[in-house]
């Protein structure tokens, strides 16, 4: 069998400054040994390493004229290769000042001899995994149970309510929804209308515009295009001005004076919320069908008269309740996210515009597969 | 025997807008000594120390680090000399976004070609040198006060260089992690014969760590000399400055 030639001496220069010799089992080091020496030494010596077949090492430091901190790590870091080798080595003949900066800067062997490792790919999958759960879905559903726990409480506690909030919120979260609201699915109902006025006119379906139209703001672009803009209008203050409230200890001053910050500050807006959007949706839907109205009237000459009768005969009652379900769904959804990732912020300020771009994509998305899912079972 | 300069600053002159903040600052800084510049709140510390940065242009005057004068540097040279120097801030700024090691590492990756592992191993070795080693992977924002600091310190010695500026190191700080702070940049100072340029009002610190004072009234320099002359000076501003302190802690130096 054939062996493979053992190599039991070397020498390289790095950068002309450092001289390295390997012979039996000296290997000596002379001329300086800092950091830009250290990168060549350690890639060097990495590439020589399986060459070496002795059992023990020493280097010979006499000839070193000077070294930094990079250059007695890189003296450690290459022993600690002999040693997983099972190499044993030492260092001798060191001048007074390059011992002092060893015996500074190298360390102890029985202290922790390196850094932490980092996670293998399973591990950092499998906590990763854990994590999600643990802290996402169960910080999830704990807040939104402790928030369904105070928000019930208030309601026969009027007392320790916070007086003016819920108004304020309702403004805020409402009220100054509403232009936005009314324009966009005005904006939607017309533009379907249009859309289908070219197909329908084909089949000679020109009256059915008028069903097409109210189903699909009814049950769906109403409800969805309004808890939508709320999550991105309101969704994303209640992150960001949660988040500055941690960052700012203001949320401690609150628990330290006994206030529960989940009842003081996200249950005005879970009320706030709640409330007004039923009305914004109703506001959508008026708006929606009007635009779809104004398009097939100039489309598809069907003038407001037919339109109105058409719809009044087929709009039932369910839609109207589903929107209701769907507008207490959305509002929970958009209000619970923003406080939670609010509550989550890590980092200072940077953080608040990190949790508050997370907080309006997740609750967005939450919105969308709450509304799939309500469409599946109210179909 | 004259000692070797790092730092010597000449006349130099700066103002914001229309107003004056330095009219004529001169001042020199030993090798291996550690130089406190001292003043009052509004004497213009901070606006020397970022003169010799090089975060602000001088207009007038000239002030040259470790033999190069700083108003003349292109922008290659410049950041060969801020190789040289590591700059330790009030605040720490240390970046946010990264983990201590992270931060530590940054000059090291960004300048060297050195191995991972290698880093690795140096950062470790440095944040021991401050007794950090535990912060490894935390972010600043889990750090406490005195440990922000010391991992800023870490960061700024990681390059091992010749010369080190404290912008108010203690600042914030209780007297006991002051003293393990101080004694840090002491050892900095005597292992490794590094420069220090402190900008500090800690009157323990200063008894402890100086060798040099620099004192700035106004704009202008009213006192530069060794630490032993400071204490005994007559000028009436460093003569008001240490007199608050003479009572209690100049007693027992001068004792022992």
């Amino acid at each position: 069998m054939r062996k493979k030639r053992a190599r039991t001496s070397f020498s390289f220069c790095c950068q002309d400054r450092l001289q390295v010799n390997l012979d039996g089992q000296t290997m000596s080091l002379s001329g300086k040994l800092t950091m830009q020496e250290a990168a060549e030494l350690t890639r060097h010596f990495l590439n020589h390493l399986r060459f070496i077949e002795q059992k023990t090492l020493v280097f010979d430091l006499s000839g070193l004229v000077h070294i930094d901190s990079a250059g007695v790590m890189a003296l450690f870091y290459i022993r600690k290769k002999l040693y997983e080798k099972s190499i044993q080595s030492e260092l001798t003949d060191a001048p007074e000042s390059i011992a002092d900066k060893i015996r500074l800067f190298y360390p102890e062997e029985e202290a922790g001899v390196s850094p932490p490792r980092r996670p293998a790919f399973f591990e950092y999958v499998g906590g990763q995994v854990y994590h999600f759960f643990s802290s996402y879905v169960f910080g999830f559903i704990l807040l939104a149970a402790n928030i369904f726990y105070w928000g019930v409480t208030d309601i026969f506690k009027p007392r320790a309510r916070r007086k003016g909030e819920f108004v304020n919120q309702a403004v805020l979260i409402g009220v100054n929804a509403v232009v936005i609201v009314v324009f966009l699915t005005f904006v939607i109902g017309y533009v379907i209308a249009l859309h289908s006025a070219g197909q329908l006119r084909t089949f000679g379906a020109n009256i059915f515009v008028v069903d097409l139209v109210v189903f699909s703001i009814l049950s769906q672009m109403g409800p969805l295009i309004t808890a939508i803009l709320v999550a991105g209008r309101s969704g994303s203050a209640i992150a960001a001005e949660i988040a500055t409230m941690k960052v700012t200890a203001e949320l401690d001053a609150l628990k330290t004076m006994g206030l529960n910050p989940n009842r003081f500050v996200v249950v005005p807006k879970l009320y706030a919320c709640m409330l007004t959007m039923p009305f914004l949706i109703v506001f959508a839907n008026v708006a929606g069908i009007f635009g779809g109205g104004l398009a097939a009237n100039v489309y598809l000459d069907i003038t407001p008269e037919v339109f109105v009768n058409r719809m009044m005969d087929i709009m039932r009652n369910k839609e109207l309740w589903v929107a209701l379900v769907k507008s207490q769904v959305y509002a929970a959804l958009i209000v619970l996210t923003g406080s939670f990732y609010g509550f989550r912020v890590e980092r200072g300020a940077e953080g608040v515009g990190k949790v508050t771009t997370v907080a309006v994509v997740v609750s967005i998305t939450l919105v969308i597969v709450a509304d799939s899912l309500l469409g599946v079972i109210f179909y | 025997m004259e000692k070797e300069k790092v730092l010597e600053v000449q006349n130099l002159y700066a103002a914001y807008d229309e107003m004056v903040v330095l009219t004529d600052v001169s001042f020199s800084a030993n090798k291996g000594e550690v130089t406190v510049i001292l003043g009052g709140s509004g004497s213009g510390k901070t606006t020397v120390l970022n003169h010799l940065l090089g975060l602000l242009p001088i207009e007038k005057g000239t002030v040259s680090l470790l033999g190069k004068n700083v108003a003349t540097l292109r922008e290659v040279e410049q950041v060969d000399l801020y190789l040289q120097m590591g700059v330790f801030y009030q605040n720490g700024g240390l970046l946010n976004s990264l983990t201590v090691a992270e931060n530590v590492a940054l000059p090291l990756n960004q300048h060297t070609n050195l191995p991972q592992d290698l880093i690795d191993e140096i950062v470790f070795m440095k944040l021991g040198l401050v007794n950090l080693q535990h912060a490894f992977y935390l972010y600043p924002s889990q750090l406490s006060g005195g440990m922000m600091k010391r991992a800023a310190l870490a960061r700024a010695i990681v390059m091992d260089p010749p010369i080190l500026f404290c912008d108010e190191p203690g600042a914030g700080l209780d007297p006991v992690s002051l003293e393990i702070l101080d004694k840090l940049i002491l050892n900095l100072k005597n292992k490794l014969g590094m420069s220090i340029i402190m900008v500090t009002h800690e009157v323990s610190s200063i008894l402890r760590v100086a060798n040099r004072i620099v004192f700035l009234d106004k704009g202008v320099v009213v006192f530069e000399g060794p630490l032993h002359e400071a204490l005994h000076s007559t000028q009436p501003a460093v003569n008001e400055f240490f007199s608050v302190m003479k009572n209690e802690n100049i007693r027992e130096l001068l004792k022992g």
